[in-house]
């Protein structure tokens, strides 16, 4: 448990750990901190479902934070392999040390052990969470992996199960302890419940109004706590019109920056109208945003909050 | 040691309810919710919950039902912060049981299948009992054929492509250490996704059950991930995962289960807004073969249901509009639904009978063609 390990840090509680995301920057509610702290404990890996932008991938990176483990990404997308993901050989140096080792007079039998040699091995992500290491371990990030295929979520299982990698030409490449695993999905499809069930599930929701707020005054510079109401509220009412890509918190974010930019304070009709581009990327939702009356939706935002 | 013995209790009470409310639970989900118990040592509900929450359920669907179960364990949610307080043990009742009505009953008396030319023709809405119980099996036996788009996965291949190093370089280990340029990789390629979306309004009723038969038939050949379905009644239920089980007669009653709104009153441009805006969007429909089954009665604004056909057709590969009623004598599209989503439909097609679906399972298999005064404006005649 990691509560025995030295080298880690632990958590005497959830709400330590909340206090702990909260100073690295990330403001979790009690079901993520819960999930995320379980998942310190349990080791086990973190699943987290929900609309782009509410902050699946920050909560790995504050994670990283907190426990001081090296942050070590892995964006999915269709395609991808072991190639990509673990580890892949580095053929054109192979070829230039096989050319070398035969101009030198040397045989291709003898180059043969040193081609396949941790000199040539190109690490990536999933090998490196799974290296020896002093200090905490790595915090890895296994984002949107709805976009990667069947075949890659069989291999990422594996993986998550052994925690081992085998490369034939070395042998297998085992965590004495395994790292933290954050693995996000937007949910463009079902990922499949094997994998989900080897971790925690969480789906993170939209922020409440009063965490959106603080959320706003801590990630956007010079956002006042007039403006981050006001934005948040607007954002919140902006997800209720049913739209094609509701806002999420890193286009609220946007939003109230774009405003500060203009030098204005407050989020009035007319800002909300020049800088609607920030926090609504489809021509139909600004449309529809328009045609629902976007200077009474801002105005009771204003007026009224969340 | 006692307060252990209660918590295991409550530990198996609270999956026993999931299991019975339809969520699949297995062991080993119940086994990390027992040790995420003791890893947080929750002293108040609220703790208990999201533990369970994170343990039990790894689907979003599933969270209302968890909910559910939850407050009649415990009595209420969310849980408030409250103090240690111990949790009220309830005694659960194995629901469930018992409730199929004859659920194999009828698949065990048909033997053999009629393949009469009168069956196959015949519109389902003139079907009796005894018509369905042979024709669903019939209909069990039609297979979506696939379609193939490229995909960035590489495969191997012997005509020129990229240099394929990591053979090259063994090539050259082989041949002593000469690298021949022979080995290629290829761009692949992977089947289009399937997706049903289904009117499960009343005017639709007699043909919905062979088209979601159909939709059976396709998941179990293909996998879920490979098809798609999804229903729209006064709001769109998504059916691919009670759809996914091999049993039809296990799936039918899984669908039985999600309760969506048989035969009320629909909007489809909602419905569809829904769809779009949500799995649309995130990608179920992106790049797929949507099969959309309604008679085009729109109920609500038939400007909207135009507008989100747009909307769909920007996001699928191809557009495929089965109508029942097509086939009857004389029929136009004067539906103001149908009439407003025509354009952007690639192919219209009948789906009043067996015969019928098995031309839509033939047409899938073929390139995409365009309807008269549909996307692209060719001059193909509906057929």
């Amino acid at each position: 448990m990691a509560a025995s390990d030295p080298q880690e840090r632990a958590f005497a509680g959830v709400e330590e750990l909340e206090a702990a995301l909260d100073a690295a920057g990330y403001l979790a509610d009690e079901g993520l901190a819960t999930a995320v702290f379980l998942a310190l404990e349990l080791r086990r890996p973190l699943f987290l479902e929900g609309e782009a932008g509410v902050g699946k991938t920050e909560v790995a990176k504050a994670l990283s934070t907190v426990t001081g483990g090296e942050l070590l990404r892995l964006q999915c997308y269709e395609g991808i392999g072991l190639a990509q993901a673990a580890y892949e050989w580095d053929y054109a140096r192979q070829l230039l040390h096989l050319r070398a080792t035969e101009a030198t007079g040397g045989s291709a039998r003898q180059a043969e052990d040193e081609l396949y040699s941790e000199r040539f091995l190109v690490r990536r992500p999933l090998l490196l969470a799974l290296e020896e290491r002093s200090g905490p371990v790595p915090v890895l990030l296994v984002d949107e992996v709805d976009r990667a295929d069947d075949e890659f979520e069989a291999f990422l299982l594996e993986i998550l199960s052994e925690w081992a990698v085998s490369i034939p030409e070395l042998g297998t490449i085992r965590a004495a302890r395994p790292p933290v695993v954050v693995l996000t999905s937007n949910r463009t499809r079902d990922v499949h419940d094997a994998l989900k069930r080897r971790c925690l599930y969480h789906w993170v929701d939209h922020p409440a109004f009063e965490r959106e707020v603080e959320i706003l005054r801590r990630r956007a510079p010079g956002v006042g706590e007039a403006l981050a109401r006001q934005v948040a509220a607007a954002a919140g009412r902006l997800r209720r019109l049913g739209l094609y890509k509701p806002p999420g918190v890193a286009e609220a974010i946007d939003w109230a920056g774009a405003v500060v930019a203009l030098g204005r304070s407050e989020l009035d009709p007319k800002t909300a109208t020049v800088t609607l581009g920030a926090v609504l990327k489809y021509q139909e939702d600004q449309e529809r945003a328009r045609a629902a009356g976007l200077e009474t939706l801002i105005d009771a935002a204003v007026e009224g909050g969340g | 040691m006692e307060a252990e013995a209660e918590l295991e209790r409550l530990v198996v009470a609270l999956a026993t309810a999931l299991r019975a409310a339809g969520v699949v639970v297995p062991v080993g989900a119940v086994i990390a919710f027992a040790r995420a118990i003791g890893a947080l040592a929750p002293t108040e509900p609220a703790g208990l919950y999201w533990a369970g929450r994170a343990t039990l359920i790894c689907h979003r669907e599933d969270l209302e039902a968890y909910d559910a179960v939850f407050a009649g364990l415990f009595g209420s949610l969310p849980p408030p912060r409250l103090p240690a307080a111990r949790p009220r043990l309830v005694t659960v009742a194995a629901a469930g049981e018992g409730a199929v009505p004859g659920a194999d009953a009828a698949g065990a008396r048909l033997g053999a299948y009629s393949h009469s030319e009168r069956l196959w023709q015949e519109d389902f809405a003139r079907y009796g009992e005894r018509e369905w119980d042979e024709a669903k099996l019939l209909i069990d036996r039609l297979r979506a054929p696939l379609q193939l788009r490229s995909s960035r996965r590489l495969k191997r291949a012997r005509r020129p492509g990229r240099v394929d190093l990591a053979r090259t370089v063994r090539q050259a280990l082989a041949h002593d250490g000469e690298a021949l340029l022979s080995s290629y990789l290829v761009g692949g390629e992977r089947p289009r996704r399937l997706v049903f979306l289904l009117d499960i309004s009343g005017s639709m009723k007699p043909y919905a059950r062979a088209f979601l038969r159909l939709a059976h038939a396709a998941t179990a050949a293909r996998g879920p991930r490979q098809v798609e379905t999804f229903v729209l009644g006064t709001r769109l239920t998504r059916l691919t995962r009670p759809l996914s089980e091999r049993d039809p007669d296990e799936a039918f009653e899984a669908i039985g289960r999600t309760a969506p709104d048989w035969y009320g009153g629909t909007r489809l441009g909602d419905g569809l807004a829904a769809f779009n805006s949500g799995f649309g969007a995130r990608g179920v429909a992106r790049g797929a073969i949507v099969v959309f089954v309604s008679d085009g009665w729109e109920r609500g604004d038939p400007a909207l249901l135009g507008s989100e056909m747009a909307r769909l057709a920007r996001l699928a590969h191809r557009v495929v509009w089965v109508n029942p009623h097509q086939a009857s004598p004389g029929y136009e599209p004067l539906a103001a639904g149908m009439a407003a989503a025509l354009p952007h439909v690639d192919d219209f097609v009948a789906g009043h009978s067996l015969g019928s679906l098995e031309e839509l399972i033939e047409l899938l298999g073929q390139p995409a063609r365009v309807v008269a005064g549909g996307r692209g404006g060719s001059r193909v005649a509906i057929r």
